[in-house]
Order: structure tokens, then sequence, then C-alpha cells
């Protein structure tokens, strides 16, 4: 794998640099780097989930669906609601009653966002199906500020804030580095939901007309597959998957406002693109990588820019994948990206 | 073949737009007294900062509209813009003390003060230089790849300059507080009395008047530059990349250079309206450059028409109208005093009623019409004639 352009060997020595940044790191103080790694794949287990709801829409339709993140949003917004409001749990809550609070509020996040997403994609983008590509994506633009807006007046500017439900004190130390429950908690729902997902695409009867559809739409339609409701059936996944996402942001993150979500949702759109479009496992891939930066970025001791550049450095990243290599990590390429 | 009375009715909307343009402010005074609408008519100074929106949406056309490339990043290039003048002109800078032009101020302050109309230029030259320097390698990607990209830009740029007061110590942007004040414009002791020109805006009696005046001239620069390159042959080239990029590039369209000057251009003019807002507002704030500027003048362009010089206009006029004043004024006739608030769920809902009802914006592009009413996807190639119409040959044998 020697590179055989100047973009290339560009790419190998950012690559390089931090390889290095991370080795110094991690020999300066390694019980602190994983620990700071291990905040870091809980981040990006939640960015995760909203990630594919990116890379499924995308693979689908081709449409940056801008709007994802705001649909994470109000769902967690609507968690708030649900946790704070309805059940009325707080840090002094039993575990019985999280656990029936938190399933609640997970059952209404993922029903509300799923059918908020098929709503979307059933007014706003299906009349533009033919039209040129970057209509629908204004389009997506144009509702992702209407949902802000829904989150503004349903919600107002402050921040929803929540109790730690999930203690944060730790399950189990292994050499140094420690394993608080309310990390563990996060990996428990995200992987499941990851699995879950992952079987429905590759091994069920819905799965494989999601891939037909995404791969050519007309010759699915040919072969009797019912297009619409596929399409339809996918917003609805993706849906379910920020609702879940917005309700474990709330837990885990503690609050959320109307505008969080279009922050995460760019973050998320980066973890999807570094990983590959349209690929389910590198949307994963890339969420965590984003997680695991991100926190390095933040937590790490050496070198670090600092928490001011932590943006910065997420769309440097996201503009040097789509420069360097546009098909992301495990990604195909593809025309667009050239 | 043009004659002359074909000319003259083509001619007569903008000469009569212009001359009330020119009008405005003198004419203001009596429009006011209009019942219901002269309550709603903007003030002088607001029209000022209408127009600088009017040249942003104008310069974006360019490159969403004629070449379609769709810029989620547009504020960059204005915040470029704005920060050329805040460092080329103020106090900034106070290891040096250096005067070429300046106006209304001591030659002892230090700091690089130049005259702001030589501003307007270097800053909108810099800025097509950042844009090509952003544009080299990202415009080799298509479609909504790019507008990811140039979103990323449009998010870096506003941090970098909010965080770069300390780079190895050097205070470049003053952070957060930005940096203020910037000198205004004027033509000097010498040049400008020999000429009667006001020698300072900032020290005239009528400043609203002389601000206006001046962005109306550079709005009218923005629309004939863009109009007369629209017509040009390089004009020509960003449609046909617009509307079928393989195509384009058969027919011997460089498509790099082609797409960097779109760029460029479109960059030119975010620069010198950013430049010159920051003149007009005496300074250049970090918080200005937020993401949703960007989209908000993308939405002028996408409501008055992609493509459409004249639509980019009445869109910019109208959104930029409702943000600074309209929509308080029109949430205090109807009684809710929310509605700025909202301003940007309005804008969004406007893009989405617009993209899905009439796609074509209110003033449409003869060209882009026809490419959104009859879709461009899986257009086949055809070989068989269709029936009544002619095939190239055919037309050539006539």
């Amino acid at each position: 794998m020697v590179p055989r352009t100047v973009t290339g060997w560009l790419g190998l020595g950012f690559i390089g640099v931090i390889v290095f940044w991370l080795g110094a790191n991690l020999v300066n103080d390694p019980s602190e780097f994983f620990n700071v790694a291990l905040i870091g794949l809980t981040n990006g287990a939640v960015y995760a989930l909203v990630a594919l709801g990116y890379t499924l829409v995308y693979g689908i339709l081709q449409l940056i669906n801008f709007a994802h993140g705001d649909v994470f949003a109000l769902s967690g917004l609507v968690a708030s609601t649900v946790i704070v409001g309805w059940v009325g749990l707080g840090a002094d809550s039993s575990t019985g009653e999280v656990v029936l609070g938190v399933g609640l509020a997970l059952v209404i996040a993922v029903v509300f966002a799923a059918t908020l997403n098929t709503g979307i994609e059933f007014v706003a983008y299906r009349r533009l199906r033919n039209a040129p590509r970057l209509a629908p994506l204004i389009t997506a633009v144009g509702v992702s500020f209407i949902l802000q807006d829904v989150g503004l007046v349903g919600w107002g500017v402050e921040f929803r804030t929540t109790e730690k439900l999930i203690p944060g004190r730790d399950a189990f130390t292994i050499g140094g580095v420690h394993f608080p429950w309310d990390k563990l908690g996060v990996l428990w729902l995200t992987i499941p939901a990851l699995t879950a997902l992952t079987w429905l695409v590759r091994s069920t009867k819905q799965g494989k007309a999601m891939r037909a559809t995404s791969q050519d739409m007309d010759a699915a339609a040919m072969m009797g597959i019912n297009v619409n409701r596929t399409i339809s059936f996918t917003f609805a996944l993706a849906g379910g998957l920020a609702g879940a996402g917005g309700l474990l942001y709330f837990l885990h993150f503690t609050s959320m406002r109307y505008d969080t979500g279009f922050q995460l949702g760019l973050i998320a759109f980066t973890a999807a693109v570094l990983g590959g479009i349209g690929n389910l496992p590198g949307a994963v891939l890339g969420a965590l990588m984003i997680g695991l930066i991100e926190q390095f970025n933040e937590g790490l001791e050496l070198y670090s820019p600092g928490s001011d550049w932590t943006r910065s450095m997420i769309f440097g990243i996201l503009i040097a994948t789509l420069v360097f290599r546009p098909e992301g990590l495990l990604g195909e390429r593809t025309p667009e990206g050239g | 073949m043009a004659n002359v009375s074909d000319r003259v009715r083509r001619a007569w909307v903008p000469i009569a737009v212009i001359t009330f343009g020119l009008l405005y402010p003198t004419l203001l005074p009596y429009l006011d007294d209009i019942p219901l609408i002269g309550t709603l008519l903007p003030g002088v100074g607001t029209v000022v900062i209408m127009f600088v929106f009017t040249m942003m949406a104008v310069g974006l056309n360019v490159v969403v509209g004629y070449a379609g490339l769709l810029d989620l990043g547009y504020v960059a290039f204005y915040a470029a813009g704005a920060y050329t003048a805040a460092w080329l002109a103020s106090v900034q800078f106070e290891q040096v003390t250096f005067h070429f032009g300046s106006s209304g101020i001591s030659d002892k302050l230090p700091g690089i003060h130049m005259s702001i109309f030589l501003v307007l230029v270097i800053a909108g030259s810099f800025t097509a230089l950042v844009g090509i320097i952003i544009g080299l390698p990202t415009l080799r990607l298509r479609g909504d790849y790019l507008a990811i990209v140039t979103l990323g830009f449009g998010e870096i740029v506003p941090q970098f300059v909010r965080n770069a007061d300390s780079i190895k110590g050097f205070d470049l942007t003053h952070g957060s507080f930005g940096i203020s004040p910037i000198d205004s414009p004027g033509f000097g002791a010498g040049l400008g009395a020999a000429l009667g020109l006001p020698e300072s805006y900032q020290q005239s009696t009528n400043r609203a008047e002389l601000y206006f005046y001046t962005a109306l001239a550079l709005l009218l620069f923005t629309v004939f530059v863009s109009v007369r390159l629209r017509d040009s042959r390089l004009g020509r080239a960003w449609v046909a990349i617009r509307e079928d990029e393989t195509a384009a590039a058969a027919m011997g369209v460089p498509l790099m250079r082609t797409k960097t000057w779109a760029y460029a251009i479109g960059a030119f003019f975010g620069g010198v309206a950013g430049a010159y807002y920051a003149s007009f507002k005496s300074g250049a704030f970090p918080s200005d450059f937020y993401f949703n500027l960007s989209i908000f003048i993308l939405c002028m362009v996408i409501l008055g028409g992609m493509g459409s010089v004249w639509g980019a206009i009445v869109g910019g006029l109208f959104l930029s109208y409702l943000d600074q004043e309209g929509l308080a004024k029109i949430g205090t006739e109807v009684g809710i005093q929310d509605v700025p608030k909202y301003n940007f769920g309005i804008y969004g809902l406007i893009i989405v009623i617009v993209m899905l009802f009439r796609p074509t914006g209110l003033i449409p592009e003869r060209r882009h019409k026809r490419e959104l009413e009859e879709g461009v996807r899986d257009t086949p190639f055809y070989d068989v004639q269709l029936e009544g119409s002619d095939t190239d040959r055919d037309s050539q044998n006539d």
C-alpha cells in the first residue's frame, strides 16, 4: 500500500501524525489513556445510533437527511418530558422505577421519532424523488430549521436536564481503568440495538427489500417490491434509532435543548461519512472513532489542541475524509467521490 | 437582433427600480405617510443592511444558481471579508502604524489604517483567494459531498476566528470580543474637499444616506458583473456544468478551472459585502458568522429562483427586510410579540414550500425552470427519433 499521489502521501503523513500523538500519550499515562478511551467509546456509541440513521437513508435515497439530527433532538426532548415530567424519576428513584420509567420513555421516544421521520419523508421528500439531487437536500435543510423551531416552541430555550439516573460508580476496575455503570449502561443499550439492526438488514425479507431498493429503485419495483413502503420503513427505522439515541443522549449527557440535534447531527453525519456513507458497520466504526478522537482531544495531556478546537477537528476530519478518501473507511468508491 | 424599442422595453424595469432606489431616502418621509404600508417600510439604515445581504445573495447565486455548486458555508467568505476590513482599518495591529488614505482619524493612531474603498477591493481579492484555496481540493467532489465540505469550512472558520486570539501569543482576531471599532469610509481631507465628497462618513451629518448610496453602488456593481458573467463564455460553461457535468467535460469545458472561478467570484462578493458591513457596523464579531446565516442567504437565492439575478435581488431584499424589521413590525401589527424569535423556522418553512410547490422560485431562470420541471434523473440517450421532432441531423440538412 504505497501511495501513488501527492494527496495519498499527505493522507499517510496525516495518519502518521495522529498515530504518533496517540502513541506518545499511551506511553505517558496508560491508565488515563484507557479511561479517556472508554468515555470516547461510550459517546461514540450514542453517536452511532444517530449516524446509522444518516447512513440508512443515504443508502436508500442518496439523500443527506439534514433533518435527522433534529428528529433526534425532538425525541430526546419528548423523552425528557416523559422521564422528568410524567414519571418524575430522580437520583433517589429505585432501580425498578428507573428501569420501568426509562423503558416507557424509550418506547414513546422510538415510536414518536419513527412516526415523525416517516411523516417528514412522506410530506417533504417523496415529491422530490425525481427532482435534481440538490432539491431534496435543500428541503431537508428547511425541515431541519422547522423542527428546531418546533422544539423551541414546545420546550423553550432552556436546557432540559435530568439527574443521573444510572449511577456513575464503578462496576469494576481493571488495572487502574474504571468501568462505571452509566458508561456500561449505554453500551448495553447500544449493542443490542446494533445487533438487531444488522440482523434485520442482512437476514430478513424486509432487509432484502431495502438492499434491493438501494441498489436500483426501478429494478426493485419491477421485482414486486413496494418501493414506497420500503422507503417509509427505512425512515421509520432510522427515526427509531434516532429516538433511542435521543433518550440515551439525554440520560448520558443529562441535558438537551432544541438545537442540540444540530451539532450532534453534524457530528453523526461526519461519523457516517468517515465510515463510508451507506455502509452500516462503517457508520458504527466512524462514530466510535469520532467519539474517541473527541475525547482524546479534550482529555489527553500531550499535544492536545483542547476542547476549543474539537469542532474544528471533527470538521477537519470530515473535509480530509472527503478529499482524501471520499468513499470512507469501509465504503465503496462512487462516481460522486471521483 | 435586438432593435432599439426592444432594448428600451427590456431596460425600463431596471431603470425604474434603480431610480426608485436612488430616490428612496428622499421619498421615505413622504412614503411613511401612506397608511398601513408606511409603517412597514424599512428605514434607510436598515436598507443598507438589506443591500449588503442582497449583495451576498447575488454572489451566492453565481455559485449555487449558475454553477450548481451547493455552498452551505458561504458565511466563511463573509467572515473573511469582515476580518480583512478589521485588520486593515482598525487599531488591531497596534505594533505598527501605517496609514494609507485613512480618513476621519488622527495620523498618529497606531494600527493599519487604509482607505475603506481600497480595503473593499483587498478584502474581495483576499476572500476570492480563500475561495480558491478552499475550492481546489474540494471542487472535485460533486453535489451533496461538496455541500457538506463547504458546511465544514463554514463551521471551522467561525471557530478559528473565536480561538485565534492567541496564536503563539499573537492576537489575530481578538477572540470572541471581535475587533472594534473599524474606520468608516471617506474620501479624506484633500481629495474629498477637492471633489466635494464627504471627508468621512462617520462625521457627516447625513451619514445614513452616504452609507445607503455606497451600498447601492456596490450592489449595482455586483448585479452588473453578475449579469455580464451570466452571458459570457464562462457563464455558459457554468450552466453547462450545472446541467450535466460529464457532458460538459466531454464538450471540452475545463471542470476544475470553471468551478474554481465560480467559487472565487462568489467569494469575492461575499468578501466585499463582509468588509463593507464591518465598516458600516464599525466592528467584526465572531457571533455574526454562524451557520444559520449561510442558510439564510441560501434561502434568499432559492426563494428568488436559483440562477436568476432578479430572483436573488428580490429574495435578498425581501428576506433581509423580514429579518431586520419586517417580522418584528408584522408581529406588532398582528399582535404577536415573539415572531422574530422563530425567524429560522419561518425561513425553513419558506424553503420547504418553495422547493415543494415552486422549485424554480419566484422569478425563475428560463433554463433552470426547464431542468426542474422536466427532471434530469435517468434521462435516457434515446437513439430513436421521437415523432414530430427533428434530430440535429435533420435540421442541418434543411
